[in-house]
């Protein structure tokens, strides 16, 4: 497990948790209690840190190296029924951007998502999570699958922002995103939104438009990423803090605002931290939102729908 | 001394007298891996050293898709005409008899309805070894009326191409038949009823400019070679040497046009989850 810097705190109570552990096997002192104290500690700082977490910390939480990604959730919630797709009938078979059909319970959905990698090289294999407009495309074909069959979409949103590439520009991405919107706006199933982990811009809302949107606490949603606001706003990523701060991105703000309609509560001190507990909230929450959903028909589904981003903005009349 | 003695010198067995091993006994692999031909039956008819899938006709695939075997075969006796007087080397009706005399085939295509894992599926299936899998009418009709049986009985469609492309012989009767079966495809994706491509190899030039791509999914097997034009073509038309893979199962996926490869051993269960989960079913064991 890796920890980010305020994350310490936690590290030195597991490390001194397990140290008592270890003497209480080697030798015959009786350490229950002091195990019990140290486990107490160690939940109260978790609890304290996760409090009083910055806007940055938050963004830092939601690029933790150990946090679940897409394909973890899928497999975690779906099991062996998932069967996944590729391609988008067109150039590639865009590695950023996964999908397939799986079950939840009785009900098949078509999963959608951006991947990250857990290492450096799978990294580069999944292009960090930023897809390219054959990614969009391919998103897209899954969709219309979906739509045609009847099947409900989810959608699982980790991305930087979609790829800025030389080919990405030459192949649209621009157009590729758009169509998608578009065409969400209009798809006659339900879809399911939630944000994983990073929710950066136009490469989030790529596969971000539904009837449902959520957002796991400690995953961000905004125009752009601290950073790079920072670097045009202040000309420097030096203010990524301030930015961060400034945007609202969090999972609270972006409610605030009407961007998501749900906050996912992730376990104490993050979704890294118990990965079995996030996987079954997320599938529970998957179907509970289903639920719901399916007594609309399709042109309720659509108008309520189009309304919901229709009333976006806010503005003096 | 010696165990063994010889008496006369030199081979004297008369050819008559010499002993012959059956044919057929074993199979040998591309990549010269040897294995015996019950053991290849065995596994799907894929030599299990290196995993090369062996070229298998419409018999093999209903014996590997369809429950003990059994099926309906739709439309057997459809034959083709020859309606160009059409002759190269040969008189088209003479290559026509020479291929069923040979293959036991009325021509390149075999459909059938039976049950896999328990549900109706309707399958239609290439076989090259009558006339290169070419696709003249008969091919075109019997996949067309194959899709009007789904149709009708609401039984998901799965065509297995395995095919040089369209039939010359039938010249641009033979085109048009990819119009024919895209018009069948377009009406059975209108009434959501699921079709499975899987092209094997080879599927090449007609097919893949109609049916084999036109799949809700489609699958393919390891190293199968699909496209359009054929290596060679595309080799000497464009004086480039081609990239290694080109063309392959593999190349293809990497390049969107296939949702998923499969080994022949696990073909039976993927479709029939794949329709168990687009027409959300509870999946089948």
């Amino acid at each position: 497990m890796e920890y980010l810097e305020f994350e310490l705190p936690i590290k030195e109570l597991e490390d001194q948790l397990q140290k008592c552990k270890v003497i209480g096997e080697e030798s015959e002192v009786d350490v229950t209690e002091t195990c019990a104290q140290i486990e107490k500690k160690l939940a109260v700082a978790k609890k304290d840190i996760c409090k009083n977490l910055t806007p940055w910390q938050r963004v830092q939480l939601s690029r933790h190296p150990n946090r679940p990604y897409t394909l973890d959730y899928i497999h975690a919630i779906c099991g062996d029924s998932f069967l996944e797709m590729h391609g988008d009938r067109n150039v590639k078979d865009d590695k950023a951007m996964i999908g397939g059909l799986g079950k939840i319970g009785n009900q098949s959905y078509m999963f959608i998502g951006q991947q990250k990698g857990y290492n450096t090289k799978t990294r580069q294999y999944r292009n960090f999570g930023m897809a390219n407009p054959e990614g969009y495309r391919k998103a897209l074909r899954l969709m219309k699958s979906a739509e045609k069959f009847g099947i409900p979409v989810v959608t699982l949103i980790d991305t930087p922002g979609a790829y800025p590439g030389l080919e990405a520009e030459e192949r649209g991405q621009g157009e590729a995103i758009a169509r998608n919107i578009l065409e969400m706006t209009r798809l006659k199933v339900p879809i399911i939104a939630i944000v994983i982990g990073e929710g950066a811009s136009g490469g989030a809302l790529g596969i971000g438009v539904g009837d449902k949107v959520m957002m796991l606490e400690n995953s961000w949603y905004s125009v752009i990423s601290p950073e790079n606001c920072s670097s045009i706003l202040w000309r420097s990523w030096e203010h990524k803090e301030k930015a961060a701060k400034a945007l609202k991105l969090t999972a609270s703000d972006a409610k605030k605002i009407k961007v998501v309609d749900e906050i996912i509560k992730e376990p104490v001190g993050g979704a890294h931290r118990d990965r079995e507990k996030i996987f079954s909230t997320v599938g529970d929450t998957i179907a509970k939102a289903y639920e719901g959903l399916k007594k609309l028909s399709p042109t309720d589904l659509i108008s309520a729908r189009m309304d919901k981003y229709l009333d976006m903005g806010v503005f003096k009349d | 001394m010696s165990w063994f003695k010889r008496t006369g010198k030199g081979i004297q067995t008369t050819t008559e007298e010499k002993k012959d091993t059956p044919r057929g006994l074993w199979y040998k692999s591309p990549t010269g891996k040897i294995v015996d031909t019950k053991e290849l039956e065995q596994n799907f008819y894929v030599s299990p050293e290196d995993g090369y899938h062996v070229r298998i006709g419409s018999k093999e695939y209903f014996e590997i898709l369809f429950d003990d075997n059994e099926f309906k075969e739709l439309d057997k006796n459809l034959e083709s005409k020859d309606p160009l007087k059409f002759e190269d080397t040969k008189k088209y009706p003479d290559r026509l008899k020479a291929a069923q005399e040979k293959t036991n085939l009325k021509d390149a295509v075999r459909t059938a309805v039976g049950k896999s894992k328990g549900k109706d599926l309707v399958v239609a299936c290439m076989d090259f070894a009558f006339i290169g899998g070419s696709m003249g009418s008969v091919v075109g009709e019997k996949i067309a009326r194959a899709a009007d049986y789904s149709l009708k009985n609401n039984v998901p469609l799965m065509v297995i191409s395995k095919s040089g492309g369209a039939r010359m012989m039938e010249a641009a009767l033979s085109l048009m038949q990819l119009a024919k079966t895209s018009v069948k495809l377009a009406q059975l994706a209108d009434a959501c009823i699921p079709y499975i491509s899987l092209c094997t190899d080879p599927t090449t030039g007609g097919t893949t400019a109609s049916f084999a791509m036109l799949g809700d999914i489609n699958i393919s097997e390891p190293g199968a070679l699909i496209g359009f034009a054929g290596p060679r073509i595309v080799r000497d038309t464009t004086g480039k040497e081609l990239p290694e893979g080109f063309q392959t199962s593999e190349f293809l996926l990497e390049h969107g046009f296939l949702d998923f490869i499969t080994h022949r051993k696990e073909l039976k269960n993927k479709v029939n989850q794949y329709i168990d989960l687009i027409s959300n079913q509870p999946l089948r064991a």
